[in-house]
């Protein structure tokens, strides 16, 4: 087996999702995007761990789908708290903590 | 102290006996002035008799161990009492010498000092801080003692700065006066200045011959170089002339008037003014070594006495006119001094007798004072010959007596003086000799101003004066002893002062004779006296305007502010040291604090740009991350792939 569509496939998964990160301003979308960059990395994961025939790889897939899990949970409320206070989702209107 | 006259060594013999005890001179006047202060107001009542009593006893005592020095062969006595400063090299005892020149200046301090504690009782009778002022008093005494008695170099500079100290205290006595505490600040201030070349003489004894003992560095100094003896023998001078108001540092004396009457008795005839000529004639051994330095020491007198003797023309206050006139005495005297051989003891004996008419004439000016409601301008005084005759007479007796009319105390020691200054060999002599000689004219013009204005001619008097009185008999009774010293003291003291004191001052007791005959200078010196007397007599026997009129000559002008004396130390003392602090501050503000300030202002400036890279948007962080994390793996890349 190829590694290499898999590897390409999670590469343009991971660009997608970084690039998603740096230009949109809603949050939940940002948090997407992230999401879409973690899962990019699993999928490298998995493709290794097929390669190789060792189970390391796809045992770090479940960690990192357990702290993505998580950190949805997390991420999610704190958006829902700031939309709150600010009638926004905007990452950009969320910027007090600055010079 | 024996001198072996093949060896020239100088050693001091221990005290014994009755002198084993003589710290007590020293120990009763400090003993009173603290229990005056630390007793505080319960002391008011009866603490100018203990004041009195201390330094009575301290007088009686000095007279016991006087004739105890006389009984002695070694005619010296030294006592340590204990070890002061005992670090390594440096080895300072509490050490006490007395000999023939310390037993005289403690009869002068403690009889003429005790005298003017007792008309101190009458004149500060209304004062609320008589005990107080006793208490000073004391102190000035006991520092006074311990300067002439201290057997080292660091003991005479202890007893030094206690007079300074006292003198401080003394003259700004009357502190709500703002001129009377400026007066102070000015006499302690002026005073450091001399105090600093003191010092630095004993560092510089101690750096050359590891010794501040006199016996060490007397015996030492022929084995200095003549730089380091010149320098040591300057720097005492600088000190010398600090103390006892020599050019360039006279002028604090006469604004040491602010103070109370009795206490400008005692700094002018015997304590602080004395101690200076007591410095140089104790040192007379390095002063003997170096002729420039006694070179000096004779300008320094010279230049001094006219000062004083212009000034005191010009003067309208009565106890300024006093001031100076002390001023130019203690010139005659550094003059004596500085001339060396047997002029040393002519110094002292003249230090003697000024003592007595002095104090005289000061207390005699405090007793006019107090019948005149405190009143100093001579302008306005006439006529009080009838009014206070006690007064008067006494003070008539001084003013004989200061301008040297046969046979006071002054003719015999200023006469010898003036002599001794015209036998200097070369044509420095005349030059000295006719300096003195002018200035024993102009002292009698100035003196004789200054009795006829006051005691004869017509009532010039403010209108708020009634009825002058006499003084009371605490004030005159020693007005009256002053008096009698000053006729009789030159005569008993001419008969073997010089011969005592030879122990202490060395061999030479001959004065030379110069060009002229001592019989010629005695007419000379006796002859522009009188003519200086009846100048002023026939000048000032009508009285005088009663305001001070314009000055018609620059002379004038210069003399009434002072020869310009405050403007000079201001122009070569002050300013200088002023430039220099602010030249330091400048460079304190402007170079290290702009150095460090610069740095901080750098760092500060740099960092509040820094901070602008906190924007506070989310994803120009992310930027960072992801750029740094591309940076990082293409380097990770660059280095596994590229080689």
């Amino acid at each position: 087996m190829t590694p290499t569509y898999y590897l390409v496939l999670s590469a343009a998964l991971f660009t997608i999702g970084a690039v998603g990160v740096l230009i949109r301003r809603n949050a939940i979308v940002v948090f997407m995007c992230v999401e879409l960059m973690l899962n990019a990395v699993n999928l490298s994961l998995v493709t290794f761990s097929r390669t190789t025939g060792t189970l390391d790889g796809q045992i770090m897939a479940f960690f990192v789908m357990v702290v993505a899990a998580a950190e949805v949970v997390i991420g999610l409320a704190i958006i829902m708290s700031i939309y709150r206070t600010r009638r926004s989702a905007s990452v950009d209107d969320a910027n007090l903590l600055k010079y | 102290m024996s001198v072996n006259l093949a060896q020239e060594t100088v050693s001091y013999a221990p005290a014994e006996g009755a002198l084993s005890s003589f710290w007590l001179l020293i120990a009763l006047p400090l003993v009173s002035a603290a229990l005056l202060l630390l007793l505080g107001r319960r002391a008011d009542r009866w603490g100018h008799f203990l004041g009195c009593l201390s330094v009575g006893v301290a007088f009686v005592l000095g007279l016991v161990y006087f004739f105890t020095l006389r009984g002695l062969e070694e005619s010296s006595a030294e006592l340590t009492l204990f070890s002061f400063m005992p670090v390594s090299e440096l080895q300072v005892d509490v050490n006490l010498l007395y000999d023939p020149l310390s037993s005289v200046f403690v009869l002068l301090i403690t009889g003429v000092g005790f005298l003017i504690h007792v008309y101190s009782i009458g004149y500060m009778a209304h004062d609320p801080g008589r005990r107080r002022f006793f208490a000073y008093l004391n102190l000035f005494v006991a520092a006074m003692l311990l300067l002439v008695l201290g057997g080292n170099y660091v003991m005479t500079f202890i007893g030094w700065e206690g007079v300074g100290l006292a003198s401080y205290l003394l003259i700004a006595f009357w502190y709500d006066r703002p001129a009377a505490a400026t007066a102070g600040k000015k006499a302690f201030l002026m005073n450091r200045v001399g105090d600093v070349g003191f010092l630095l003489a004993i560092f510089l004894m101690f750096a050359t011959l590891g010794s501040v003992d006199f016996e060490d560095v007397f015996n030492g100094v022929p084995t200095l170089s003549e730089g380091t003896v010149l320098a040591i023998g300057l720097l005492l001078l600088l000190g010398a002339c600090g103390k006892s108001g020599q050019f360039p540092l006279q002028a604090w004396l006469p604004d040491a008037m602010e103070g109370p009457t009795p206490v400008s008795a005692l700094i002018h005839a015997a304590t602080m003014v004395t101690a200076g000529v007591y410095l140089i004639a104790r040192s007379h051994e390095i002063f003997s070594a170096n002729e420039t330095a006694q070179t000096v020491v004779v300008s320094v007198g010279a230049i001094t006495l006219l000062i004083g003797c212009i000034i005191g023309c010009a003067k309208d206050d009565i106890k300024r006119v006093l001031a100076y006139s002390t001023v130019s005495q203690i010139g005659y005297m550094f003059l004596a001094v500085g001339l060396g051989g047997a002029a040393y003891a002519l110094g002292i004996m003249h230090l003697l007798t000024h003592g007595f008419f002095k104090a005289g004439l000061f207390l005699g000016a405090g007793s006019v004072m107090h019948g005149m409601n405190d009143q100093t301008n001579i302008r306005r005084f006439g006529g009080l010959f009838r009014y206070m005759p006690i007064t008067a007479v006494t003070f008539g007796l001084g003013y004989l007596a200061i301008i040297g009319i046969p046979p006071l105390a002054g003719y015999f020691s200023k006469d010898p003086i003036i002599a001794a200054a015209f036998a200097r060999h070369g044509w420095t002599g005349w030059l000295f000799g006719g300096i003195a000689l002018l200035g024993a004219g102009l002292t009698a013009f100035y003196m004789t101003r200054l009795f006829v204005l006051t005691f004869l001619g017509p009532k010039r008097w403010t209108e708020d004066i009634t009825h002058p009185h006499e003084s009371p008999a605490t004030m005159t009774v020693p007005m009256i002893l002053l008096a009698i010293g000053s006729v009789a003291s030159g005569f008993l003291l001419s008969l073997g002062l010089v011969d005592y004191l030879t122990p202490s001052l060395g061999p030479e007791t001959e004065v030379e004779h110069g060009p002229l005959s001592h019989l010629t200078v005695t007419l000379l010196t006796v002859g522009v006296s009188v003519i200086g007397a009846a100048l002023a007599y026939l000048l000032f026997r009508r009285g005088t305007a009663l305001e001070e009129q314009p000055a018609r000559s620059p002379l004038v002008r210069a003399a009434r502010a002072n020869l310009y004396a405050d403007t000079f130390n201001e122009t070569v003392f002050e300013l200088p040291g002023r430039l220099l602090t602010r030249a330091l501050v400048y460079f304190d503000n402007r170079g290290i604090d702009g150095l460090v300030n610069g740095l901080a202002a750098g760092i500060g400036g740099g960092s509040s740009r820094l901070r602008r890279l906190q924007t506070g948007f989310v994803r120009s962080y992310a930027l960072t991350i992801l750029s740094g994390a591309l940076v990082v793996t293409a380097a990770l890349m660059a280095v596994t792939f590229g080689s």
